[in-house]
């Protein structure tokens, strides 16, 4: 009987609440850009502009938005079997070597239609497998998974500078990257597609894995609310007990979802090497596995919520670049600032501002329950 | 009807010139959304005496306490303390006011002390030096003085439930709580843990202590209270005193009509072994055995009570037969099934056998609280291709067959949609049954089936029950109720410390004996020690 307190209504628990977490962390960078002298209104105009204003601002967006959208989910279905996967960066690293290592075996024997799947292939197999040893070892032996997956992380950066300065390295050439992929092995770019049939746009490196970006939010959602494995999967993550007294296999379930988890991580490569690079080259990850983590907490580890909270990101990738472009005295490093403000205010201090919400909407219920009656009297 | 002139009327004052009441509640409002959990609430507990809340769950008699002790605030209202007005807005104002809660949960630090549990939020200063030494002195004068023995080092996690709640009360009186409010204390407890638990409350009351005791079970209420209030949905239906009414008329204005007397229990033929254990054994990770060598039969067509104190190894046995913990020795039978060390069966196995089990705690093994209850009402069952498709689960089935328990085992409110969490204590349990019970098992195992249940639910549920063992069903039913245990059970078998240390017939079952059995003191003791039952 103990009665909860308020419950909000979802367009305050997943609408309001990440809205007012951005103004907050707007508010304090505006002030920052206050600080160092510069308009802060502008500064946000020029951000948006450049984000969203023209068609080379939405490609570059969208193409970040794709890479968010991956490493968002990747970090959301592991969420909800109760993990915290946080080795999207190295899980996305070592998906795009397997990318690459497809690519570069059998770019001159197979058509594209054939090295399309098997770059996926190839990217969820490499993923999987960088996030299947700490799963193994969570399930098996108890090695939590925060720790093992941020260890795998460095090993992977470690992994692959070895390889593309030893192994991968084109002969005769200083900067360690491979060569390139033929044309079979590249993805086409979204203004290519657009082109085909008649539409011109600027190029940008936004290319046809957003769609498959899509395709996978769909995948991930349906897997996790409309099949008997998902909802092992959630039983698992929300009661233990209760799962393994529902027959199923906790450990199964662990290395299913860091598996499932590192191969949605391991599609940043996909999108990176076979979309945009086409070849093989150090650091295409950015950071995106780390993003990734404040794109599902802000998303509610919802596929739609990843969408929207990944295009968020997307624009401030892309708005931030161009504001450090436009206005000499806002840094790359002040840009980031920004970025990782609002990282801050909607990923750890997400709950933040929701006590006072409540109180808010309390305080909202009490007047209009007592306006309704004195209507009535 | 009920309401506060019916509270003013029953006021218990025996003499005119009595000290101001030690709690005295005048128009208690309280409304969450649309539900008002406490209406126009009037309640008053005369200074040092033992008074009683009963009431169904969700009749308002928690939010009625968490209010006065400061979890909630009243919408309106007011509450006098020793004839004082009094504002409290948190638990910290509520022990200012000299009031101390023991919840029915308890809210101790498992790897503190007993010591550091009871001074923590209570320390003397920054140093933890003093603090100890004075709350060392303070625990020991309250321990002689109210009979409340635990020992001031042991660590918290290794104590037995009975003394998590001695430390609880000490947590309160440590803070010179002159009202001390107890929110169901008996339900984790044994008959002999009660009985001692009331020792304290008397020798609380007889030093002017005044105990407010939640409860919902009326034989309780009879032995120990002075005077008791009925609450039913929000209102304060009734205040009495204890001498002067019945369980019957407190069952009565509790759920609002009549109660059948027990479940109906026609002769019954018992039918062939169900299910065979033989040499049982269950050691943990320490290697102490949790069961130890039991054996038994189960037959189709009867109910088979295991009564015993709480930690016997019962909670273990429903975990061992269910195919939850692999077992460490022995046998189980079950459907031309034999599961031994090297052969066992995980628990969609067991289903598989037509073995179907609603475990003790719901909450944590018998249903996943987060998900719809339509999720929960086929957890277990979630692959069953009556629930699948080939690749996705038919949510159109599944919301079907939720509706349709829900319908049958009157599960309120019944929306398949409804987060499982929101479902009270019986209704959940109602929903588990049912899912259990649809499936027409040949073998059920049942824990604590009306745990924390309130009076309607208990009787459906017993008479569910009945039902089902008249349809050949053999049901193992393991409970610390010994009420429970009687009125349901055709046989009962009485674990001690893993070990199965007596059997007997219900018509030969009465409380004394089975109690003296639970604790390994009747006579046959030293025999069953030596020579346990097959």
């Amino acid at each position: 009987m103990s009665a909860p307190p308020v419950e909000l209504p979802p367009w305050i628990d997943i609408g309001l609440i990440p809205v007012i977490n951005i103004c907050l962390a707007l508010l304090v960078s505006g002030l920052i850009i206050l600080a160092i002298g510069e308009n802060p209104v502008e500064a946000m105009a020029i951000m948006i502009r450049g984000a969203l204003g023209y068609g080379e601002g939405i490609g570059y967006t969208l193409y970040y938005t794709t890479n968010f959208i991956f490493t968002g989910l990747a970090v959301a279905i592991a969420f909800h079997a109760g993990l915290f996967n946080i080795g999207g960066e190295g899980q996305a690293y070592i998906g795009g070597l397997g990318v690459g290592l497809a690519m570069l075996a059998f770019d001159s024997y197979l058509p594209f239609v054939l090295l399309l799947p098997l770059g996926i292939l190839a990217g969820a197999a490499f993923g999987a497998a960088w996030a299947a040893v700490p799963a193994w070892l969570q399930a098996y032996r108890g090695s939590h998974v925060v720790i093992t997956t941020i260890m795998f992380n460095f090993i992977a950066a470690a992994v692959m500078v070895y390889l593309m300065v030893n192994v991968l390295i084109k002969p005769g050439q200083m900067s360690p990257e491979s060569r390139e992929f033929a044309d079979a092995g590249q993805l086409p770019f979204m203004h290519e597609i657009l082109a085909g049939i008649g539409i011109t746009v600027t190029p940008t490196p936004l290319n046809l894995s957003i769609v498959w970006a899509l395709i996978c939010c769909v995948g991930v959602w349906a897997y996790i609310w409309r099949t008997r494995w998902g909802y092992e999967l959630r039983a698992v993550g929300h009661n233990e007990s209760a799962a393994v007294y529902a027959g199923a296999r906790p450990r199964h379930i662990v290395i299913a979802a860091m598996c499932i988890s590192g191969a949605l991580a391991g599609f940043v490569g996909f999108n990176e090497i076979m979309g945009v690079h086409h070849r093989l080259l150090l650091n295409f990850t950015a950071g995106y596995g780390f993003t990734g983590i404040a794109v599902s907490l802000m998303g509610r580890n919802h596929p739609v919520g990843v969408v929207l909270a990944s295009l968020l990101f997307g624009v401030l990738y892309q708005g931030g670049a161009e504001l450090a472009f436009e206005v000499p005295t806002i840094t790359r490093e002040l840009v980031v600032t920004i970025q990782g403000l609002v990282i801050l205010f909607s990923g750890a201090l997400a709950y933040m501002s929701t006590p006072w919400v409540t109180r808010a909407y309390r305080a909202l219920l009490g007047w209009r329950a007592a306006a309704t009656a004195a209507g009535e009297a | 009807m009920a309401t506060r002139s019916d509270g003013d009327d029953a006021v218990v004052t025996p003499e005119g010139a009595t000290p101001p009441a030690a709690i005295d509640l005048r128009g208690i409002n309280k409304t969450f959304g649309t539900v008002r959990a406490n209406n126009d609430v009037a309640m008053t507990v005369r200074a040092g005496s033992i008074h009683g809340i009963v009431g169904e769950n969700g009749a308002g008699k928690s939010t009625l306490m968490s209010i006065l002790y400061g979890f909630y605030s009243a919408d309106s209202g007011v509450i006098r303390v020793a004839g004082k007005p009094v504002d409290i807005r948190s638990p910290n104002d509520a022990i200012a006011a000299g009031i101390g809660m023991v919840h029915q949960h308890f809210m101790l630090v498992d790897n503190f002390t007993v010591l550091e549990n009871v001074m923590m939020g209570a320390e003397s200063g920054p140093l933890l030096r003093e603090s100890i030494q004075k709350a060392r002195g303070a625990l020991l004068n309250l321990a002689s003085e109210y009979g409340l023995h635990v020992d001031p080092e042991a660590v918290v996690g290794d104590l037995p439930v009975g003394s998590l709640q001695r430390v609880e009360i000490l947590k309160a009186l440590y803070r010179d709580a002159r009202i001390l409010i107890l929110d169901e204390p008996t339900g984790v407890l044994t008959p002999q843990e009660a009985v001692q638990l009331f020792r304290i409350l008397s020798a609380l009351k007889e030093r002017g202590v005044t105990v407010i005791l939640i409860t919902h079970k009326l034989g309780e209420v009879m032995a120990i209270t002075d005077s008791v209030s009925v609450m039913r949905r929000g209102q304060m239906v009734a205040e009495r005193v204890t001498a002067e009414t019945s369980p019957e008329e407190l069952a009565e204005l509790m759920v609002g009509r009549k109660l059948k007397a027990g479940v109906s229990r026609q002769a019954q033929s018992v039918g062939k072994p169900a299910l065979k254990v033989e040499g049982l054994s269950l050691r943990d990770r320490y290697g102490v055995a949790r069961i130890d060598d039991i054996g038994f039969e189960l037959c189709a067509g009867e109910i088979l009570g295991i009564a015993g104190v709480s930690g016997n190894g019962q909670s273990e046995l429903l975990e061992v037969l269910s195919g939850i913990t692999p077992i460490s020795a022995g046998r189980i039978h079950v459907e031309g099934r034999d599961i031994t060390v090297a052969k066992p069966a995980l628990p969609d196995e067991m289903r598989g056998l037509r073995l179907a089990h609603v475990p003790e705690d719901r909450q944590r093994r018998g249903m996943v609280t987060d998900f719809t209850a339509r999720e929960s009402s086929i957890l277990g069952y979630q692959r069953d291709p009556a629930y699948n498709g080939r690749l996705f689960m038919d949510y159109d089935a599944i919301d079907t067959h939720c509706h349709d328990l829900m319908e049958r085992f009157d599960v309120r409110p019944p929306l398949p949609g409804i987060v499982s969490a929101k479902l009270s204590g019986g209704n959940q349990q109602k929903l588990i049954l049912a899912r259990e019970i649809d499936r027409d098992p040949k073998v059920l195992l049942v824990g604590q089936p009306t745990r924390g249940v309130d009076i309607g639910a208990i009787e459906f549920i017993h008479q569910q029950l009945a039902d089902l063992r008249d349809r050949g069903c053999a049901i193992l039913l393991v409970s610390v109720e010994l009420d429970e245990i009687l009125a349901l059970s055709d046989r009962i078998l009485v674990m001690f410390e893993g070990r199965i240390v007596g059997e007997v017939p219900i018509e030969e079952a009465d409380r004394s004996l089975l109690g003296l059995m639970m604790t390994n003191t009747h006579q046959g003791a030293a025999a069953a020690d030596l020579e346990p039952l097959p």
